[in-house]
Protein backbone atom coordinates (compact mmCIF):
# COMPACT_ATOMS: atom_id res chain seq x y z
CA UNK A 1 0.00 0.00 0.00
CA UNK A 2 1.68 3.56 -0.69
CA UNK A 3 -0.66 5.63 1.01
CA UNK A 4 -3.12 4.34 3.48
CA UNK A 5 -4.62 7.83 4.99
CA UNK A 6 -8.04 8.63 7.12
CA UNK A 7 -8.31 12.05 8.30
CA UNK A 8 -10.68 14.58 9.57
CA UNK A 9 -9.64 18.45 9.74
CA UNK A 10 -12.13 21.02 10.38
CA UNK A 11 -10.36 24.70 9.40
CA UNK A 12 -12.34 27.94 10.50
CA UNK A 13 -12.42 31.70 9.24
CA UNK A 14 -14.66 33.63 11.08
CA UNK A 15 -18.07 32.30 10.69
CA UNK A 16 -17.09 29.72 7.80
CA UNK A 17 -16.01 26.11 8.74
CA UNK A 18 -14.75 23.43 5.94
CA UNK A 19 -14.72 20.09 7.12
CA UNK A 20 -12.26 17.62 5.32
CA UNK A 21 -13.10 13.98 6.18
CA UNK A 22 -11.71 11.91 3.69
CA UNK A 23 -10.51 8.08 4.18
CA UNK A 24 -8.89 6.83 0.97
CA UNK A 25 -5.73 4.24 0.53
CA UNK A 26 -4.29 3.14 -2.86
CA UNK A 27 -1.53 0.49 -4.65
CA UNK A 28 -1.11 2.65 -7.55
CA UNK A 29 1.87 3.94 -8.65
CA UNK A 30 -0.15 7.08 -9.72
CA UNK A 31 -2.88 8.37 -8.42
CA UNK A 32 -4.62 11.42 -8.79
CA UNK A 33 -6.74 13.59 -6.51
CA UNK A 34 -8.95 15.39 -8.80
CA UNK A 35 -11.27 17.86 -7.74
CA UNK A 36 -12.25 22.23 -7.95
CA UNK A 37 -10.72 24.33 -5.85
CA UNK A 38 -11.40 24.36 -2.07
CA UNK A 39 -12.37 20.84 -2.63
CA UNK A 40 -9.94 20.17 0.18
CA UNK A 41 -7.40 17.96 -2.28
CA UNK A 42 -4.59 20.58 -1.22
CA UNK A 43 -5.48 20.05 2.71
CA UNK A 44 -4.80 15.97 1.75
CA UNK A 45 -1.72 16.25 0.20
CA UNK A 46 -0.15 18.81 2.79
CA UNK A 47 -1.60 16.30 5.61
CA UNK A 48 0.63 13.55 4.12
CA UNK A 49 3.29 15.72 3.93
CA UNK A 50 2.84 16.45 7.46
CA UNK A 51 2.82 20.25 6.70
CA UNK A 52 -0.82 20.50 7.90
CA UNK A 53 -1.93 18.53 11.25
CA UNK A 54 -5.07 16.57 11.06
CA UNK A 55 -7.63 16.87 14.05
CA UNK A 56 -7.87 13.06 14.23
CA UNK A 57 -7.30 9.94 11.95
CA UNK A 58 -4.01 8.17 10.87
CA UNK A 59 -1.61 8.40 7.57
CA UNK A 60 0.77 5.77 7.01
CA UNK A 61 2.97 5.95 4.20
CA UNK A 62 4.42 3.08 2.31
CA UNK A 63 3.64 0.92 5.23
CA UNK A 64 5.13 3.30 7.73
CA UNK A 65 2.72 5.31 9.93
CA UNK A 66 3.58 8.67 10.00
CA UNK A 67 0.88 10.10 11.91
CA UNK A 68 -2.08 8.40 13.94
CA UNK A 69 -4.26 10.89 16.25
CA UNK A 70 -5.19 7.97 18.42
CA UNK A 71 -1.03 6.74 19.43
CA UNK A 72 0.08 10.15 19.43
CA UNK A 73 2.18 9.91 16.26
CA UNK A 74 3.16 12.82 14.49
CA UNK A 75 5.95 12.38 12.11
CA UNK A 76 7.96 15.61 11.51
CA UNK A 77 7.48 16.78 7.77
CA UNK A 78 11.51 16.04 7.71
CA UNK A 79 11.75 12.20 8.51
CA UNK A 80 8.38 11.21 6.53
CA UNK A 81 10.80 10.45 3.26
CA UNK A 82 7.98 12.10 0.56
CA UNK A 83 9.17 14.76 -1.58
CA UNK A 84 6.29 17.77 -2.19
CA UNK A 85 6.54 19.92 -5.60
CA UNK A 86 4.53 22.73 -4.77
CA UNK A 87 1.98 24.35 -7.06
CA UNK A 88 4.33 27.27 -7.78
CA UNK A 89 7.88 25.23 -6.91
CA UNK A 90 8.89 27.49 -4.51
CA UNK A 91 12.64 27.53 -5.10
CA UNK A 92 14.57 29.46 -3.24
CA UNK A 93 14.91 32.64 -4.73
CA UNK A 94 18.76 33.70 -3.14
CA UNK A 95 19.74 30.04 -4.13
CA UNK A 96 21.40 29.37 -8.04
CA UNK A 97 19.65 25.85 -9.82
CA UNK A 98 22.69 24.09 -8.57
CA UNK A 99 22.43 25.15 -4.61
CA UNK A 100 18.66 24.40 -5.06
CA UNK A 101 18.98 21.30 -6.22
CA UNK A 102 21.67 20.28 -3.79
CA UNK A 103 19.94 21.90 -1.07
CA UNK A 104 18.62 18.95 0.70
CA UNK A 105 21.87 17.08 0.33
CA UNK A 106 23.63 19.20 3.36
CA UNK A 107 22.46 19.01 6.34
CA UNK A 108 24.25 22.16 8.56
CA UNK A 109 23.45 25.55 8.95
CA UNK A 110 24.88 26.91 5.92
CA UNK A 111 23.44 26.50 1.99
CA UNK A 112 25.60 24.45 -0.49
CA UNK A 113 28.30 26.88 -2.15
CA UNK A 114 27.91 28.21 -5.48
CA UNK A 115 30.56 25.40 -7.08
CA UNK A 116 28.53 23.07 -4.54
CA UNK A 117 29.94 19.37 -6.51
CA UNK A 118 28.61 15.93 -5.72
CA UNK A 119 28.02 13.76 -8.05
CA UNK A 120 24.08 13.27 -7.76
CA UNK A 121 23.70 16.97 -8.12
CA UNK A 122 25.33 16.72 -11.86
CA UNK A 123 23.45 13.24 -11.96
CA UNK A 124 20.10 14.93 -11.67
CA UNK A 125 21.10 18.48 -13.47
CA UNK A 126 21.34 16.53 -16.58
CA UNK A 127 18.50 14.15 -16.14
CA UNK A 128 16.74 18.08 -15.92
CA UNK A 129 19.09 19.38 -18.88
CA UNK A 130 19.53 21.96 -16.16
CA UNK A 131 23.64 21.39 -16.66
CA UNK A 132 23.55 24.75 -18.74
CA UNK A 133 21.60 26.73 -16.07
CA UNK A 134 23.10 25.77 -13.10
CA UNK A 135 24.56 29.11 -12.23
CA UNK A 136 21.47 30.49 -13.03
CA UNK A 137 18.57 32.08 -9.90
CA UNK A 138 14.58 31.10 -10.37
CA UNK A 139 13.71 34.29 -11.73
CA UNK A 140 16.26 33.96 -14.56
CA UNK A 141 14.38 30.62 -14.98
CA UNK A 142 11.14 29.71 -17.59
CA UNK A 143 8.25 28.37 -16.14
CA UNK A 144 9.62 24.77 -17.53
CA UNK A 145 12.84 25.33 -16.08
CA UNK A 146 11.29 26.65 -13.02
CA UNK A 147 9.87 23.20 -12.63
CA UNK A 148 12.52 20.74 -13.03
CA UNK A 149 14.49 22.12 -10.91
CA UNK A 150 11.48 21.89 -8.50
CA UNK A 151 11.34 18.05 -9.45
CA UNK A 152 14.98 17.23 -9.16
CA UNK A 153 15.44 19.17 -5.53
CA UNK A 154 12.29 16.96 -4.50
CA UNK A 155 14.20 13.34 -5.85
CA UNK A 156 17.46 14.05 -5.01
CA UNK A 157 16.90 12.69 -1.39
CA UNK A 158 15.56 9.37 -3.09
CA UNK A 159 11.18 10.18 -0.95
CA UNK A 160 9.61 6.90 -0.94
CA UNK A 161 6.92 8.68 -1.95
CA UNK A 162 6.02 12.05 -4.37
CA UNK A 163 3.84 14.39 -3.39
CA UNK A 164 2.51 16.58 -6.38
CA UNK A 165 0.35 19.88 -6.29
CA UNK A 166 -0.89 20.90 -9.31
CA UNK A 167 2.70 20.75 -11.16
CA UNK A 168 0.94 22.01 -14.15
CA UNK A 169 -1.21 24.95 -13.61
CA UNK A 170 1.80 27.65 -13.39
CA UNK A 171 2.60 26.42 -17.11
CA UNK A 172 1.20 28.03 -20.50
CA UNK A 173 -0.91 25.30 -22.44
CA UNK A 174 1.69 24.06 -24.59
CA UNK A 175 4.35 23.70 -22.26
CA UNK A 176 1.86 21.71 -20.29
CA UNK A 177 1.61 19.27 -22.41
CA UNK A 178 5.55 18.80 -22.94
CA UNK A 179 6.16 18.76 -18.85
CA UNK A 180 3.15 16.17 -18.93
CA UNK A 181 4.84 13.93 -21.10
CA UNK A 182 8.61 14.08 -19.35
CA UNK A 183 6.98 13.64 -15.90
CA UNK A 184 5.41 10.66 -16.98
CA UNK A 185 8.39 9.64 -18.70
CA UNK A 186 10.26 10.03 -15.49
CA UNK A 187 8.01 8.52 -13.46
CA UNK A 188 7.82 5.17 -15.39
CA UNK A 189 11.69 5.47 -15.41
CA UNK A 190 12.00 5.83 -11.62
CA UNK A 191 8.81 4.01 -10.83
CA UNK A 192 8.55 5.82 -8.11
CA UNK A 193 5.25 6.35 -6.76
CA UNK A 194 3.46 9.79 -6.92
CA UNK A 195 0.58 11.61 -6.05
CA UNK A 196 -1.11 14.17 -7.94
CA UNK A 197 -3.78 16.69 -7.24
CA UNK A 198 -5.03 18.55 -10.11
CA UNK A 199 -8.42 19.94 -10.86
CA UNK A 200 -7.69 19.36 -15.17
CA UNK A 201 -8.74 16.45 -16.08
CA UNK A 202 -6.36 16.24 -18.75
CA UNK A 203 -4.00 15.89 -15.94
CA UNK A 204 -6.28 12.70 -14.67
CA UNK A 205 -5.63 11.02 -18.46
CA UNK A 206 -2.20 10.87 -17.90
CA UNK A 207 -1.12 10.20 -14.47
CA UNK A 208 -4.60 8.85 -12.97
CA UNK A 209 -4.20 5.04 -12.73
CA UNK A 210 -6.33 5.64 -10.05
CA UNK A 211 -8.42 9.00 -9.71
CA UNK A 212 -10.19 9.82 -6.92
CA UNK A 213 -12.77 12.88 -7.03
CA UNK A 214 -13.11 15.22 -3.74
CA UNK A 215 -15.71 17.51 -3.33
CA UNK A 216 -16.17 19.84 -0.49
CA UNK A 217 -13.86 18.16 2.22
CA UNK A 218 -15.13 14.70 1.17
CA UNK A 219 -14.94 11.96 -1.35
CA UNK A 220 -17.18 11.26 -4.02
CA UNK A 221 -17.44 7.64 -4.13
CA UNK A 222 -19.46 7.46 -7.38
CA UNK A 223 -16.87 8.95 -9.22
CA UNK A 224 -14.29 7.00 -8.50
CA UNK A 225 -12.31 4.72 -10.64
CA UNK A 226 -8.86 2.06 -11.36
CA UNK A 227 -7.90 1.08 -14.92
CA UNK A 228 -6.94 -2.22 -15.30
CA UNK A 229 -3.98 -4.39 -13.30
CA UNK A 230 -0.80 -4.21 -15.68
CA UNK A 231 -1.92 -1.09 -17.52
CA UNK A 232 -0.12 0.91 -14.36
CA UNK A 233 3.31 2.06 -15.41
CA UNK A 234 4.60 -1.54 -16.43
CA UNK A 235 7.91 0.15 -18.10
CA UNK A 236 10.53 -2.33 -19.40
CA UNK A 237 8.47 -5.37 -19.90
CA UNK A 238 8.79 -6.61 -16.52
CA UNK A 239 5.39 -7.18 -14.23
CA UNK A 240 4.98 -4.87 -12.47
CA UNK A 241 1.73 -4.37 -12.39
CA UNK A 242 0.67 -2.21 -9.71
CA UNK A 243 -2.90 -3.78 -8.46
CA UNK A 244 -4.81 -0.82 -9.66
CA UNK A 245 -7.17 -1.13 -6.81
CA UNK A 246 -8.16 1.84 -4.77
CA UNK A 247 -10.49 1.58 -1.74
CA UNK A 248 -12.13 4.28 -0.47
CA UNK A 249 -14.43 4.51 2.48
CA UNK A 250 -16.80 7.02 3.87
CA UNK A 251 -18.94 9.57 2.38
CA UNK A 252 -20.48 11.54 5.09
CA UNK A 253 -22.23 14.46 4.09
CA UNK A 254 -20.39 16.29 6.52
CA UNK A 255 -17.92 17.79 3.82
CA UNK A 256 -20.15 21.20 3.02
CA UNK A 257 -18.90 24.79 3.91
CA UNK A 258 -21.10 25.82 6.52
CA UNK A 259 -21.99 28.79 8.35
CA UNK A 260 -22.07 27.91 11.92
CA UNK A 261 -23.89 30.99 12.96
CA UNK B 1 41.99 68.76 16.80
CA UNK B 2 42.67 65.24 18.74
CA UNK B 3 40.51 65.76 20.90
CA UNK B 4 37.70 65.73 18.22
CA UNK B 5 39.21 62.77 16.95
CA UNK B 6 38.84 60.63 20.47
CA UNK B 7 35.06 61.75 19.95
CA UNK B 8 34.51 60.30 17.01
CA UNK B 9 36.57 57.33 17.66
CA UNK B 10 34.78 57.24 20.45
CA UNK B 11 31.30 57.42 19.28
CA UNK B 12 32.09 55.12 16.45
CA UNK B 13 33.06 52.57 19.20
CA UNK B 14 29.43 52.75 21.13
CA UNK B 15 27.45 53.25 17.97
CA UNK B 16 29.49 49.99 16.54
CA UNK B 17 28.44 47.72 19.82
CA UNK B 18 25.06 49.39 20.80
CA UNK B 19 24.86 48.08 16.55
CA UNK B 20 25.72 44.57 17.60
CA UNK B 21 24.09 44.59 20.93
CA UNK B 22 20.54 45.63 18.47
CA UNK B 23 21.55 42.98 15.94
CA UNK B 24 21.48 40.07 18.21
CA UNK B 25 18.35 41.07 20.16
CA UNK B 26 16.48 42.55 17.28
CA UNK B 27 16.42 40.02 15.13
CA UNK B 28 15.62 37.52 17.88
CA UNK B 29 12.53 40.02 19.23
CA UNK B 30 11.69 40.91 15.38
CA UNK B 31 11.45 36.86 14.83
CA UNK B 32 8.94 35.89 17.57
CA UNK B 33 7.12 38.78 17.14
CA UNK B 34 6.68 37.73 13.60
CA UNK B 35 6.23 34.05 14.14
CA UNK B 36 4.84 33.80 17.34
CA UNK B 37 1.76 33.43 18.83
CA UNK B 38 1.20 34.47 22.70
CA UNK B 39 -0.57 36.92 25.08
CA UNK B 40 0.85 40.01 25.64
CA UNK B 41 2.68 40.07 22.11
CA UNK B 42 1.06 43.94 21.38
CA UNK B 43 2.31 44.88 24.96
CA UNK B 44 5.14 43.62 24.40
CA UNK B 45 5.91 45.50 21.46
CA UNK B 46 4.61 48.37 22.44
CA UNK B 47 6.50 48.78 25.25
CA UNK B 48 9.68 47.99 23.01
CA UNK B 49 8.87 50.54 20.54
CA UNK B 50 8.64 53.45 23.52
CA UNK B 51 12.19 54.91 22.96
CA UNK B 52 10.84 55.77 19.78
CA UNK B 53 8.48 58.31 21.41
CA UNK B 54 9.99 58.89 24.64
CA UNK B 55 12.22 61.71 25.14
CA UNK B 56 15.74 60.59 25.66
CA UNK B 57 16.15 62.44 29.28
CA UNK B 58 12.92 59.95 30.13
CA UNK B 59 14.86 56.66 29.24
CA UNK B 60 17.76 57.76 30.49
CA UNK B 61 16.10 58.71 34.24
CA UNK B 62 14.86 55.24 33.52
CA UNK B 63 18.52 53.33 33.26
CA UNK B 64 20.07 55.79 36.13
CA UNK B 65 16.86 53.92 38.26
CA UNK B 66 18.02 50.55 36.44
CA UNK B 67 21.67 50.25 36.39
CA UNK B 68 22.47 52.92 38.94
CA UNK B 69 24.63 51.54 41.78
CA UNK B 70 21.42 52.29 43.95
CA UNK B 71 19.74 49.74 41.95
CA UNK B 72 19.35 46.14 42.79
CA UNK B 73 21.10 45.35 39.71
CA UNK B 74 23.62 47.45 39.96
CA UNK B 75 24.38 46.98 43.30
CA UNK B 76 24.93 43.39 42.78
CA UNK B 77 27.56 44.35 39.92
CA UNK B 78 29.30 46.39 42.22
CA UNK B 79 28.86 43.65 44.60
CA UNK B 80 30.19 40.72 42.60
CA UNK B 81 32.26 42.30 40.46
CA UNK B 82 32.82 45.48 41.05
CA UNK B 83 31.72 47.45 38.18
CA UNK B 84 30.02 50.56 38.09
CA UNK B 85 28.47 50.80 34.57
CA UNK B 86 27.06 54.64 35.38
CA UNK B 87 30.03 57.09 33.73
CA UNK B 88 31.35 54.84 31.89
CA UNK B 89 31.32 54.24 27.63
CA UNK B 90 29.41 50.86 27.97
CA UNK B 91 26.87 52.83 30.11
CA UNK B 92 26.34 54.91 26.44
CA UNK B 93 26.83 51.59 24.71
CA UNK B 94 23.11 50.18 26.74
CA UNK B 95 21.70 54.12 26.75
CA UNK B 96 22.72 54.09 22.73
CA UNK B 97 21.34 50.48 21.99
CA UNK B 98 17.94 50.70 23.59
CA UNK B 99 17.36 54.65 21.83
CA UNK B 100 17.98 52.44 18.19
CA UNK B 101 16.15 48.98 19.21
CA UNK B 102 13.11 49.59 17.35
CA UNK B 103 15.11 50.71 14.09
CA UNK B 104 16.05 47.47 14.46
CA UNK B 105 13.21 44.84 14.98
CA UNK B 106 10.47 46.59 13.35
CA UNK B 107 12.36 46.23 9.68
CA UNK B 108 13.50 42.62 11.29
CA UNK B 109 9.96 42.29 11.78
CA UNK B 110 8.38 43.62 8.96
CA UNK B 111 11.24 41.68 6.93
CA UNK B 112 10.52 38.24 8.45
CA UNK B 113 6.95 38.31 7.65
CA UNK B 114 7.52 39.00 4.11
CA UNK B 115 9.07 35.27 4.18
CA UNK B 116 6.95 33.08 2.23
CA UNK B 117 6.48 30.52 4.63
CA UNK B 118 5.87 28.06 1.62
CA UNK B 119 9.69 28.20 1.34
CA UNK B 120 9.95 27.29 4.53
CA UNK B 121 8.06 24.25 4.18
CA UNK B 122 9.28 23.50 1.15
CA UNK B 123 12.84 23.29 3.49
CA UNK B 124 10.83 20.99 5.72
CA UNK B 125 9.87 18.43 3.62
CA UNK B 126 13.51 18.62 2.37
CA UNK B 127 14.50 16.94 5.74
CA UNK B 128 16.25 20.18 7.17
CA UNK B 129 15.73 20.64 10.94
CA UNK B 130 14.08 23.89 12.05
CA UNK B 131 17.20 25.68 13.46
CA UNK B 132 18.89 24.97 9.84
CA UNK B 133 15.66 26.67 8.10
CA UNK B 134 16.00 29.82 10.20
CA UNK B 135 20.10 30.62 8.73
CA UNK B 136 19.39 29.25 5.16
CA UNK B 137 16.11 30.01 4.08
CA UNK B 138 14.62 32.74 6.46
CA UNK B 139 17.32 35.14 7.55
CA UNK B 140 18.91 35.38 4.17
CA UNK B 141 15.85 36.10 2.68
CA UNK B 142 14.85 38.99 5.74
CA UNK B 143 18.71 40.23 5.34
CA UNK B 144 18.24 42.95 3.39
CA UNK B 145 15.30 44.71 5.44
CA UNK B 146 17.30 43.68 8.72
CA UNK B 147 20.48 45.36 7.32
CA UNK B 148 18.52 48.45 6.49
CA UNK B 149 17.05 48.90 10.19
CA UNK B 150 20.70 48.16 11.12
CA UNK B 151 22.00 50.90 9.43
CA UNK B 152 19.33 53.27 10.61
CA UNK B 153 20.10 51.77 14.30
CA UNK B 154 23.72 52.69 13.75
CA UNK B 155 22.81 56.47 12.58
CA UNK B 156 20.65 56.83 15.42
CA UNK B 157 23.24 55.04 17.78
CA UNK B 158 26.01 57.71 16.69
CA UNK B 159 23.50 61.30 17.31
CA UNK B 160 22.47 59.47 20.75
CA UNK B 161 22.64 62.47 23.05
CA UNK B 162 20.11 62.89 26.15
CA UNK B 163 19.92 59.24 27.59
CA UNK B 164 24.03 59.10 27.17
CA UNK B 165 24.64 62.43 28.93
CA UNK B 166 22.64 61.13 31.93
CA UNK B 167 23.98 57.79 32.05
CA UNK B 168 27.52 58.36 30.97
CA UNK B 169 28.34 61.85 31.62
CA UNK B 170 30.92 64.19 29.98
CA UNK B 171 34.30 63.00 30.11
CA UNK B 172 36.85 63.95 27.65
CA UNK B 173 38.55 61.31 26.40
CA UNK B 174 36.11 58.41 28.21
CA UNK B 175 32.88 59.09 27.78
CA UNK B 176 32.27 62.27 25.92
CA UNK B 177 30.81 61.04 22.59
CA UNK B 178 30.58 63.19 19.44
CA UNK B 179 26.97 64.68 20.06
CA UNK B 180 28.08 64.85 23.62
CA UNK B 181 30.64 67.16 22.85
CA UNK B 182 28.98 69.59 20.27
CA UNK B 183 26.67 70.39 23.68
CA UNK B 184 30.08 71.31 25.60
CA UNK B 185 31.55 73.26 22.95
CA UNK B 186 28.93 75.60 22.27
CA UNK B 187 28.46 75.93 25.93
CA UNK B 188 32.08 76.99 26.33
CA UNK B 189 31.76 79.26 23.50
CA UNK B 190 33.95 77.62 21.08
CA UNK B 191 32.17 78.11 18.76
CA UNK B 192 35.10 76.67 15.95
CA UNK B 193 35.27 73.81 17.62
CA UNK B 194 31.34 72.94 17.51
CA UNK B 195 32.15 74.22 13.87
CA UNK B 196 34.19 70.70 13.10
CA UNK B 197 32.66 68.88 15.47
CA UNK B 198 29.56 69.22 13.54
CA UNK B 199 30.68 68.93 10.06
CA UNK B 200 31.93 65.40 11.20
CA UNK B 201 29.12 64.02 12.20
CA UNK B 202 27.04 65.07 9.68
CA UNK B 203 29.25 64.23 7.22
CA UNK B 204 28.96 60.41 8.84
CA UNK B 205 25.67 60.88 9.51
CA UNK B 206 24.77 61.30 5.42
CA UNK B 207 27.13 58.15 4.57
CA UNK B 208 25.23 56.09 6.90
CA UNK B 209 22.18 56.99 5.00
CA UNK B 210 22.87 56.75 1.67
CA UNK B 211 23.85 52.95 1.97
CA UNK B 212 20.77 52.25 3.97
CA UNK B 213 19.23 54.33 1.03
CA UNK B 214 20.84 52.40 -1.58
CA UNK B 215 19.72 48.70 0.42
CA UNK B 216 16.50 50.15 0.74
CA UNK B 217 15.82 51.09 -2.63
CA UNK B 218 18.39 48.78 -4.47
CA UNK B 219 17.37 45.57 -6.34
CA UNK B 220 14.17 44.43 -4.11
CA UNK B 221 14.48 40.79 -4.73
CA UNK B 222 16.14 38.81 -6.02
Amino acid sequence: MYFDCDIRKTLRAGKRAFHLDVRLQSNCQRTVILGPSGSGKSLTLKAMAGLVRPDAGYIRLDGRTVFDAGAGIDCPPQRREAAYVFQDYALFPHLTVRQNVGFALVRGWFNPAVAFRREAVDYWLETFQLGHLAHQYPNELSGGQRQRVALARALIAGPRLLLLDEPFSALDPDLRVTMRNELDGLQRRLRIPMVMITHDPADAAIFGDCIVRLREGALDTAEAKCREPGQASGAEGTAVGAEAAIRIGRNRATGRQQDSS
Amino acid sequence: MEAMWAALALSLKVAGWATAIDLVFGVAVGFLLARGRFPGRDLIETTLALPMVLPPTVLGYYLLVMIGRRSEFGAWLHGQFGIDLIFTWQAAVIAASIVAFPLVFKPARAAFEAVDPQLEQAARVLGISEPAIFFRVTLPLAWRGILAGLLLAFARALGEFGATLMVAGSIPGKTQTLSVAVYEAVQAGQDHVADSLVLVTSAVSIAVLLSAGRLGAGRSGY
